[in-house]
């Protein structure tokens, strides 16, 4: 087998400052080979976003290593793409102009005709030709992420790194975009990495599929191979019996570290440090003669009435 | 229905400011001192009117006597009749010219200075406590000290007159000085501002300085950069009568310092009312201008 293109080591990370330091991501060991589509798939708040941002060097790991052809990761480079999970795009440029942002950075020598050319086909290839003048704000949310993905893949990078790129549309939306992408995806064969928290996107679209385990802090669990034929046809694969086993395979996994991690969790109760307080006298500027809340911890000395 | 609520509110929303304008004139009225002409026998018998004012404040100007004195100035605004004698817009337009110059000035050293407080802790550290000092220095203390920074600027022309002196660079230095404030303090919140997700994308595009400067900084952090515009330009504002007061340059506040000295009360009470004015037209100018952006 080749090298890994991506590989994580025992990564670990957590945020906050000394004292308050949650840890989010625990452990983590994967390895990604070129041209492989691999999903991530996690509950909300597991991490995922932490666990992409450091493939992208966004995020430094507290420990372990993330490498890209065995050399560390030490920040952002042009050969990953990152579709990030809100779009992120500059609402003050129009689409052609948040695209050629990229291209300008990545391919500084080139022609401008050439790099309107190429701004063009990647603006083609995810079908917003009609809106490439238009600004952000007057696009809908499946077209801004549209648009998001075409400036990760006019980047021409090895490795695209999605987060949630579709969570946050309509399920038909999800749909039609879920096919473009793997459609753009067969063609191209780059690397991927798809983090997605809805398990049928994960087995429709990827080679391997890793649950990210909601344990806290998280860790990734055992990874499913997805052996389903490509080109996968969603209305068919329903009815597979291969993709349901895969399928429940998948949440079982996912339910089960659930479950698990709702059971070790143990909480000490204390009770609020206050005492009753006596409202039967009123509490005007006349009256200033009713006390605060009391507090136990704050009371010298307690009278008990002892019958006798 | 409908239209008759309309009516209403805009009814309101003119008389009630009418009232109160009324009201504070007729308060003015009692305050304001009264002529009164009697008519004596002196000690050789001859007649003389001796006219006396009295009053709460006997020399205040009564709001009628302050429109006739001021009607000319008003009526006649571009008249210029001598250097400190010229029709009301022509001082407004002397003063608005030297407010333009010294307002754009704080702009050009206030802008970058925000942008280096927003985007340097070590710089923002450094500076603070410099900037929180020098912030609420009047601008009646800064002007001797811009004439004795430029004691030695004389810009002549080919007649020999003086075209840019000691007094002007002053002035131009007071007004920048104290105006840019409000823009270095709004720019450097604006750039702290930027959102994360923003500079991400500059990180992960791999953009240069400039460029994540010029495509991310500089537009994210617009619509807080135009408030600080707005309020300092308010601030030149109310710097330039005192700039003008202390060095008898003609304009509207040069203007309200000789009338004083010349006892003509009312032209102050003219001039206070065009300052206001002005100052109000601009501030609703500004506003204009910076909901136009961020709507944008
Ligand atoms: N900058 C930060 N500072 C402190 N805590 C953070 C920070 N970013 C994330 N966290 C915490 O880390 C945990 C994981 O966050 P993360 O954004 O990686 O989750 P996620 O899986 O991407 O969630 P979602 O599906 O909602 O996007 C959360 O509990 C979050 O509160
Ligand atoms: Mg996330």
């Amino acid at each position: 087998m080749s090298q890994p293109i991506l590989s994580l080591k025992n990564v670990s990370k957590g945020y906050g400052s000394k004292g308050a330091r949650t840890e989010v991501l625990r452990d983590i060991s994967l390895e990604v080979r070129e041209g492989e589509f691999v999903a991530i798939v996690g509950y909300s708040g597991s991490g995922k976003t932490t666990f992409i941002n450091m493939l992208a060097g966004l995020l430094k790991p507290d420990s372990g290593e993330v490498l890209l052809d065995g050399k560390p990761i030490t920040g952002p480079g042009p050969d990953r793409g990152l579709v990030f999970q809100n779009y992120s795009l500059l609402p003050w440029l129009t689409v052609t102009e948040n695209i050629a942002l990229a291209v300008d950075s990545v391919f500084p020598t080139w022609s401008q005709e050439q790099k309107s050319a190429h701004i063009a086909k990647y603006i083609a290839m995810v079908k917003l030709t009609k809106a490439a003048g238009k600004l952000p704000r007057e696009l809908s949310g499946g077209m801004r992420q549209r648009v998001s993905v075409a400036r990760a893949l006019a980047m021409d990078s090895r490795v695209l790194l999605l987060d949630e790129p579709l969570s946050a549309l309509d399920a038909l939306t999800r749909a039609n975009l879920q096919d473009d992408i793997s459609e753009i995806w067969q063609s191209s064969r780059k690397t991927v990495v798809w983090i997605t928290n809805d398990p049928d996107e994960a087995i429709l679209l990827a080679d391997r599929v890793i649950p990210l385990l909601p344990t806290a802090p998280a860790t990734l669990g055992q990874a499913i191979d997805i052996p389903l034929a490509r080109p996968r046809d969603r209305s068919a694969i329903n009815h597979d019996p291969q993709f349901k086993a895969l399928r429940n395979q998948l949440i079982n996994l996912l339910l089960a570290a659930k479950e698990k991690s709702r059971t070790t969790v143990s909480k000490k109760l204390v009770l609020p440090d206050i005492l009753p307080e006596d409202i039967s006298t009123p509490n005007s500027i006349q009256y200033l003669t009713r006390r605060g809340p009391r507090r136990r911890s704050e009371e010298k000395r307690e009278e008990l009435e002892v019958a006798s | 229905m409908n239209l008759n609520l309309f009516q209403k509110f805009k009814l309101e929303s003119v008389m009630l400011p009418a009232l109160a304008i009324l009201g504070c004139c007729l308060i003015w009225y009692v305050i304001a001192g009264k002529s009164v002409t009697t008519v004596k026998t002196d000690d050789w018998g001859d007649t003389v009117k001796v006219t006396k004012r009295s009053g709460i404040s006997a020399d205040l100007p009564t709001p009628v006597e302050t429109w006739t004195a001021s009607k000319a100035y008003i009526t006649d605004p571009f008249a210029k009749r001598g250097e400190l004698d010229q029709g009301i817009l022509r001082f407004t337009w002397l003063s608005l010219k030297l407010v333009a110059q010294g307002y754009f000035l704080a702009l050009l050293i206030g802008t970058p200075i925000g942008f280096l407080l927003g985007l340097s802790k070590k710089f923002s550290m450094a500076f603070d406590p410099i900037i929180q000092i020098l912030r609420p220095v009047s601008p009646l203390a800064w002007l001797p000290l811009g004439m004795i920074l430029f004691s030695g600027v004389k810009v002549m022309d080919a007649g020999g007159r003086t075209t840019f002196g000691a007094s002007d660079a002053a002035a131009l230095f007071t007004i920048a000085i104290c105006a840019m404030w409000p823009t270095v303090m709004n720019t450097a919140v604006g750039v702290r501002a930027v959102p994360q997700d923003y500079l991400n994308v500059a990180k992960v595009l791999k953009l240069s300085r400039t460029k994540t400067l010029w495509k991310v900084l500089v537009p994210a952090t617009l619509p807080y950069m135009f408030t600080g515009f707005r309020l300092s330009l308010g601030i030149a504002w109310l710097v330039i009568v005192a700039v003008e007061m202390l060095t008898g340059r003609p304009g509207v506040g040069g203007f309200l310092w000789q009338q004083y000295n010349a006892n003509s009360f009312a032209h102050i009470i003219l001039c206070i009312n065009v300052i206001g004015l002005v100052g109000y037209v601009l501030d609703r100018l500004m506003s204009l201008a910076e909901s136009k952006l961020k709507t944008a």
